[in-house]
């Protein structure tokens, strides 16, 4: 995956969480995705489909996960409350949504959003195109976006 | 006013409630997706609609079509995070009112419902 791409990511994570939950967010050095790298509780995946495919995930411990959720919500949750995957999901679908907006010049489609929760578990994606892990980190705790993503069309990235 | 909020995400038909509680409008109908909308709009008539694209069973641009279809005028507006130009053309030309990209903060929303209400009221 082109790193031009990173930028739409960064872009749409900092206007949701700028607009949703009146935070600002920091980005660590994007990455590949090592086989050791740290396994998390709390997955909410999207998945691409058309010009561009692929996955993307963010991923939390599970208690800044119940924090995220909390704040995009507007309520106070843990990882048990009815609307706990709902409010992820949610955040996940308006990341990838605003993302794939800044793709010019691909027509892409996005899934319905799922949230898995278990200790120390990994979403398994492409062996292929190896995920690109941007570290993400707001008042409410670290987190990492995954993006693994293949592009089958010329593309410009942004406005 | 009668409010539906069609959207799979209880999450933000709740923040959306919340944002008409302070405009003052307090009548809100829900359904979670096209088929459970139409259902909603015949049993309740509402009189504006809040409508995501994106939902399991019938989505958004199905259940636009299909309530223009029945020849009901019901004003729509399409809150989504589909924000391409080519998209919002889509849902114009099937009949939406206006139309509010997620993420939305509460004063997009606040404006883009105020809008759709005089345009209703001007005839």
């Amino acid at each position: 995956m082109d790193v031009k791409f990173i930028n739409a990511f960064t872009k749409s994570i900092t206007n949701v969480l700028k607009t949703m939950m009146e935070l600002d967010v920091k980005f660590g050095k994007p990455h590949i995705k090592q086989a050791d790298a740290e396994k998390l509780d709390v997955s909410a995946v999207i998945g691409l489909s058309g010009d561009a495919s692929g996955v993307v995930v963010i991923a939390f411990r599970k208690e800044i996960a119940a924090r995220a959720a909390s704040r995009f919500a507007g309520l106070e949750m843990t990882v048990d409350h009815a609307d706990f995957a709902d409010s992820l999901g949610e955040f996940a679908n308006m990341v990838a949504g605003g993302a794939k907006a800044e793709f010019h010049g691909l027509d892409v489609s996005i899934s319905l959003p799922s949230v898995i929760v278990g200790d120390n578990h990994e979403v398994i994606k492409s062996k292929v195109h190896p995920a690109l892990v941007i570290p993400c980190t707001a008042e409410f705790g670290s987190f990492v976006v995954e993006i693994c993503m293949e592009v089958r069309k010329p593309a410009t990235v942004g406005a | 006013m009668k409010i539906l909020l069609v959207d799979d995400s209880r999450t933000i038909r709740n923040i959306q409630k919340n944002i008409f509680a302070k405009l003052g409008h307090e009548t809100i109908v829900e359904a979670a997706d096209g088929v459970e909308g139409l259902k909603q709009v015949e049993a309740e008539s509402p009189e504006l609609i809040i409508l995501d694209w994106n939902m399991p069973n019938m989505d958004g641009i199905t259940f636009l079509k299909t309530l223009r279809a029945q020849g009901n005028k019901t004003p729509v507006i399409m809150c989504t995070t589909e924000s391409e130009k080519s998209r919002v053309i889509q849902a114009i030309q099937a009949g939406a009112s206006n139309y509010v990209v997620k993420p939305f903060s509460t004063e997009t929303m606040a404006e883009k419902i105020n809008q759709t209400i005089k345009k209703v009221t001007a005839g």
